[in-house]
């Protein structure tokens, strides 16, 4: 499946809810499922720090796919980690780079991505970028 | 007796709106307060119908304006019964008025090998103006602790104490703990050792009467925008003795007596202080504050608060696994605590989905975040137009909140 088509996947599934609730209670679901970090990732080097949350990114780059895992202190950013690695791990440089989140957007939780709730999410995606920029360019250079 | 909640609710118009469907529950008091339909008027005048800059020219604006600000300075002045209105100097803010005494007092009265004394409960407002001020003159920034219940470890101020210690900065409520700290007697045992006192008063302007002359504190610092002000605007108390010995701390129009380019003299105080156009139109809001403070039953609203504040930490206490930082017999307008396997973001950003505005995060206070272990809080702070029924909704709210986490 593309980026493109498991993002309207995540849509789909969010659009049922009427209540607020019902999407957070997901939210936390997502969070809870989250297979966590290792613990030896859990390091300072991969920290993102927001003033309200954490988020922990650690990157490989193998057969031309980078694979992140990550996690957050805070639940509600761990669902929407869970949903970020969902479509971005496993995925070539390329793939990243011409991909933008639109599901966060249009499932009602733009507000997260946005510079001020500081949740360390904006600079998740940012990062995650910057791997795929940095690993395109290596194998490039390759070629 | 409790006051007539409709009448002062009235007063607060954006109080009387839907977020995200629900009714606003506003919880966020200590990082800012709303403004009251008097203050949003007065403002509106001096950018409706009159605006002239002040101290500078003969027209008829600029006259008004002028009046109008002086009369701020003289409101603020009795509000804190201050002196003399020369003792009242207008910044940006607590913030600024902080960095003002570190800075200039700095400069004249602290050298190398000099010690500063806060306390562990200050927001970094009272600590990063110091730690740079020591870091220029080559002095050491010392720390009262407190203990688990949030009161000051008094005992220790003895020790602290030194004869190289040169000034003692301390909040008057705790912006985290909620502590209302004896700053009486605090400001008394630092003059016996002939220790000046600067009193971060951003937290307790908004509740109490405060009356400078009788704490004898040389500084007192507060900002507009926690005491139902405009934001932008906040205020220096100085002693005199102090201020007139104390260099600038900005350079630039108004704050002059005569310029040369071989040599500048000063204006005298408060104006030595209040380089460049300040912002005069929040000045004047903050006179209108002030008055509207005034004119409320000073001792009801403060009995009012104080039950708001009683009610919320008994229904807390309630809930499993809710734990509050800060317990002093003394407290005022904040309670910060954590619900165990929570986080606060997560709690903060589902409070907000029903209507309830809180703060979470570090409060500007890593010292005490560290104190207790912990990364975050979240801090629910009251003022006189919240309701009994707010705090029932907000204690529901928790519970319900809760549940989705099992």
């Amino acid at each position: 499946m593309t980026i493109d088509e498991i993002q309207q996947g995540i849509i789909e599934d969010f659009s049922g809810f009427e209540d607020w609730m019902d999407k957070y209670s997901l939210l936390i679901e997502l969070g809870n499922e989250l297979t966590p970090i290792d613990p030896k990732y859990k390091v300072e080097s991969n920290l993102i720090r927001g003033c309200q949350s954490r988020v922990w990114l650690h990157q490989e780059f193998t057969e031309g796919k980078i694979i992140f895992e990550a996690e957050s202190d805070a639940l509600i950013v761990k669902g929407l980690v869970a949903l970020l690695l969902k479509i971005y791990s496993n995925r070539t440089p390329h793939e990243i780079l011409t991909s933008e989140p639109r599901f966060i957007d249009e499932i009602g939780l733009r507000q997260h991505l946005s510079p001020t709730r500081s949740n360390g999410l904006l600079a998740m995606v940012k990062q995650m970028k910057l791997y795929a920029l940095a690993y395109e360019k290596i194998s490039t250079k390759g070629n | 007796m409790i006051p007539d909640l409709s009448k002062i609710r009235n007063d607060f118009p954006i109080l009387d709106q839907k977020v995200n469907g629900r009714p606003l529950i506003y919880l966020d008091n200590a990082a800012t307060s709303q403004r009251p339909q008097q203050v949003i008027d007065r403002v509106n005048e001096f950018s409706l119908q009159i605006n002239g800059n002040i101290h500078r020219a003969t027209h008829f604006m600029a006259n008004k304006t002028t009046s109008a600000f002086e009369e701020s300075r003289e409101s603020v002045r009795s509000y804190l019964n201050a002196t003399e209105t020369a003792e009242i100097i207008f910044t940006h803010g607590t913030t600024e008025s902080i960095n003002l005494v570190a800075f200039s007092f700095g400069e004249a009265f602290i050298g190398e090998g000099d010690e500063v004394l806060v306390t562990e409960m200050e927001h970094h407002a009272n600590i990063v103006p110091w730690q740079m001020m020591c870091s220029r003159r080559g002095a050491t920034l010392k720390m009262i602790p407190f203990g688990d219940d949030g009161v000051l470890s008094l005992d220790q101020m003895d020790q602290l104490i030194t004869d190289k210690t040169r000034i003692l900065a301390v909040t008057h409520v705790s912006n985290t703990l909620g502590t209302v700290n004896p700053i009486g007697e605090i400001i008394a045992k630092a003059h016996l050792n002939n220790i000046p006192v600067l009193i971060d008063g951003a937290q307790a302007a908004p509740h109490f009467k405060i009356d400078v002359q009788a704490l004898d504190c040389d500084f007192y610092a507060l900002s507009g925008h926690k005491m139902y002000g405009p934001t932008g605007i906040g205020v220096l108390y100085g002693k005199r003795r102090w201020l007139d010995r104390m260099p600038p701390f900005l350079g630039g129009g108004e704050m002059i007596d005569r310029v040369t380019f071989e040599k500048t003299t000063y204006n005298e105080i408060p104006y030595k202080f209040e380089a460049g156009t300040p912002d005069y139109v929040g000045a004047i809001g903050l006179g209108a504050a002030i008055d509207y403070l005034v004119s409320q039953d000073k001792p009801m609203i403060q009995r009012y608060e104080h039950e708001l504040l009683m009610e919320a930490t008994l229904k807390l206490k309630q809930i499993d696994g809710l734990r509050i930082y800060g317990e002093a017999p003394e407290k005022a307008g904040v309670i910060c605590f954590n619900i165990e396997g929570i986080h606060p973001f997560d709690l903060g950003t589902l409070l907000d989905q029903m209507g309830i505005a809180v703060r979470t995060g570090r409060l500007c206070a890593d010292p005490v975040m560290d104190h207790f272990g912990v990364e975050n809080m979240i801090r629910a702070s009251f003022a006189f137009y919240n309701t009994f029924e707010e705090i029932d909704a907000f204690y529901k709210a928790l519970i319900r909140l809760k549940g989705m986490f099992q």
